[in-house]
């Protein structure tokens, strides 16, 4: 039994380590890029700037982050390097097509079969193939049938696309009389192998049938990844028209509204929690066991309690929201608390503070900054939980839009959706940040 | 008059694992109201644990402490306490860290920014009133700490080693205001400190603790305090007497220290 487990794990692993291994070049030309405009940038930096002023002595220590700030020009690079990537493994019209990833075959070829008989007579035909562009479907081409006893062929097959065809359908003896294909274009070809030709490959199939596989490029088919415009026009026709009865807006605001309503009534109830854990130690001894057993689930795993407790509606989300900022808001105002100084606890009283204005002026200003840390990681936990919680079960919200259009596979939903949420969690901890600064600008500075 | 008087205080400190430290023995001492007294003493000979007596943030296992006719049972204002560094509050600008004290007891605003304006003119901060507090350098922060402490008008200043961060020049200019300061208000104070100059400086009256278990080990008496004030602290310093007695108290502790080592040697 432990064996077979084993056994299993080992196999995925393996699948693993393969797939990686089929990445590496991709890793490696990423890497190769990096580099490449590193050196570019530091040439022209050279030219700029000629390396005799004072910071271009500066020595970096290694290991001491605070000396290695983010290059902004790495930044913009590694961002438009991105959208430059995707616009050309999908063939956009946003850039110029010899910065193309090699595209699918579409036209015309041509490849030729031999066909040999039981009794040694064989011959050649012709198989026209016309690989058409996906939203342009169009008959296969009439082809004069040729002599000897095999026919000439022709099929159509969209991009991307492979097709079996009965070559021997036509032709005067068939598979039935036990003819087979015996070559491609003159090469060798037994089935379950395979053959190169002008436009693609050709293999046989178990039972003889060529299947016809042309090129598909380098590109992104669209249903695995579309381009970055139509990913835009998907985008502006969503926020015109809308998506399952609802507006763009009102998808992300009600994803929104969510996680605004769940974190405040967490913050509501765990920032009282955790001081009361932090200053008596019966409500210590109460929570501590719920606190630190909850913590650790995640909110997730909640998720098909509060549907069978709550439903799908707005309640059940809510709550799950509600719980995931509560135990880690409680964390942060409890170690808030118990995190401050004695010494300035300690002043405080011999200047005459009574416990109600040390509590006032002492303790609660001092866990301000724990709190927001707190608050900061509550809102992207909640954030996180919204949109996973909408995956499984909503009627609205940007994780619903997302799961639905993957049923229909309608990718650029799914990647505008992805990239709004991404843009969404940003901008949130960016406010958090900019209130922070303002509101406990003496964090870390105690 | 509000003399402050230890009388036979001892602390023993339970230790988790069942064991305890005897922090102090029978500490006993009567410092008159006005009086600077320093204390020096190796490290865990029981300074702090003595402040933090004086202070009422510990309660002695024995003894009792005495402040004019009021027994200490916590901490009060009339008892001051200037820490090491770390202890102002820095969601506070420097103006209403000075001001905390009469804040607390609800004084008017007027009378309080008089209050504060002066001292932070004592200690030569008066530019800095709006700053934050993690905008000043150390130095700063303690003339801030010392101001916060006298701006409560407490009878009595215990200071643990408020100068040892700073450096030797800063360090020098403290303690002339600390002296300044004494003479001028007639506070009792106490101040910790590590250096045998600082205690000799500052301390009318010296104190030398010996650890295991902390105790009193010698007393003196001694006159530079008062011929500090308003001099240059370094004339003190080149004054014949002060020499010799800081190879006195050296070599005193040094005895001691080698008859402690000698002990856990046995
Ligand atoms: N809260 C405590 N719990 C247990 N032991 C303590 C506690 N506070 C102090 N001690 C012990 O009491 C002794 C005296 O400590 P104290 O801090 O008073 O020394 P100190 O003279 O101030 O030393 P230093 O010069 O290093 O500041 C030490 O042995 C210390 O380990
Ligand atoms: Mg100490």
């Amino acid at each position: 039994m432990t064996a077979l487990i084993i056994a299993d794990l080992w196999g995925e692993l393996v699948a693993v380590l393969s797939t990686l291994f089929f990445a590496l070049p991709y890793i490696a030309g990423y890497i190769g890029i990096i580099l490449l405009t590193l050196l570019i940038w530091t040439g022209i930096k050279k030219v700029l700037r000629p390396a005799s002023d004072y910071t271009s002595l500066k020595t970096v220590t290694f290991g001491d982050e605070s000396t290695v700030v983010s290059n902004s020009v790495a930044s913009v690079v590694s961002v438009v390097l991105i959208f430059v990537l995707w616009a050309s493994f999908t063939g956009s019209s946003l850039l110029p097509g010899f910065l193309h990833a090699p595209g699918p075959f579409v036209g015309t070829g041509t490849f030729t079969y031999t066909v040999t008989t039981p009794d040694g007579r064989s011959d050649d035909a012709e198989v026209t193939v016309l690989v058409y562009p996906r939203d342009d479907e169009a008959p296969a081409p009439e082809v004069p049938p040729g002599d000897g006893f095999a026919k000439n062929d022709s099929i159509a097959i969209a991009e991307y696309r492979s097709d079996l065809l009965r070559v021997d359908q036509n032709d005067e003896i068939g598979r039935d009389e036990e003819a087979v294909v015996t070559h491609i274009d003159g090469k060798e070809i037994a089935p379950g192998e395979t053959v190169r030709v002008d436009f693609g490959t050709v293999a046989l199939s178990g039972r003889g049938t060529p299947n016809i596989r042309p090129s598909a490029g380098l590109q992104m088919e669209p249903i695995w990844l579309p381009s970055p415009e139509a990913v835009w026009s998907r985008l502006t026709e969503i926020a015109t028209t809308g998506y399952r009865n609802s507006t763009l807006v009102e998808h992300l605001g009600y994803s929104l509204f969510r996680v605004i309503v769940g974190f405040t009534l967490g913050a509501m109830v765990g920032i009282p929690l955790g001081y009361a854990m932090g200053l008596s130690d019966w409500f210590r001894g109460w929570f501590d066991p719920i606190v630190e057993f909850m913590r650790p689930v995640p909110p997730l795993a909640l998720i098909p309690l509060v549907i069978i407790w709550a439903g799908i509606g707005e309640v059940g989300k809510i709550i799950l929201l509600f719980l995931a900022a509560l135990w880690i808001m409680a964390i942060g105002a409890r170690s808030g608390v118990s995190g401050v100084k004695i010494s300035k606890v300690h002043a405080a009283y011999s200047l005459g503070a009574s416990k109600w204005q040390v509590l006032r002026h002492v303790i609660i200003p001092n866990s301000l900054p724990e709190i927001f840390t707190a608050a900061r990681v509550a809102m992207g936990v909640c954030w996180g939980t919204v949109v996973a919680a909408e995956l499984v079960a909503a009627e609205k919200g940007a994780g619903m839009m997302i799961m639905v259009a993957s049923k229909f596979q309608s990718t650029d939903i799914v990647i505008m959706g992805i990239i709004l949420i991404g843009i969404i969690g940003f901008g949130i901890d960016m406010l958090m940040r900019a209130a922070e600064r303002f509101l406990v600008p003496w964090k870390g500075r105690g | 008059m509000s003399d402050l008087v230890i009388d036979d205080v001892s602390m023993r400190f339970d230790l988790p694992d069942g064991g305890s430290v005897q922090a102090l023995k029978n500490v006993s001492l009567t410092l008159k109201q006005g009086e600077i007294m320093s204390v020096l003493g190796p490290s865990g000979c029981g300074k702090t644990t003595l402040l933090n007596i004086l202070a009422g943030f510990l309660a002695p296992t024995e003894g009792k402490v005495v402040l004019g006719d009021k027994r200490v049972k916590g901490p009060g204002a009339e008892r001051g306490m200037v820490f090491q560094q770390g202890a102002l509050f820095e969601w506070m600008s420097v103006r209403e860290n000075v001001g905390f004290g009469p804040a607390m007891k609800g004084m008017p605003k007027g009378e309080k920014r008089e209050i504060v304006d002066h001292l932070l003119g004592v200690v030569g901060l008066a530019q800095f009133k709006e700053k934050a507090v993690y905008e000043l350098s150390g130095g700063m922060q303690q003339r801030v700490a010392l101001a916060r402490c006298l701006a409560n008008e407490p009878e009595v200043i215990l200071m643990d080693e408020p100068l040892g961060a700073l450096d030797a020049l800063t360090r020098e200019k403290m303690q002339g205001l600390v002296l300044k300061l004494w003479k001028e208000t007639g506070k009792t104070v106490i101040l910790i400190t590590h250096s045998v100059e600082e205690a000799l400086l500052l301390g009318e009256r010296l104190l030398v603790m010996a650890p295991r278990p902390g105790r009193i080990h010698r007393e003196y008496r001694l006159p530079f305090a008062d011929a500090g004030v308003g001099q240059d602290l370094r004339e003190v310093k080149k004054m014949p007497e002060f020499g010799q007695r800081r190879e006195e108290i050296l070599s005193m502790i040094w005895e001691m220290e080698e008859e402690i080592m000698g002990g856990a040697a046995q």
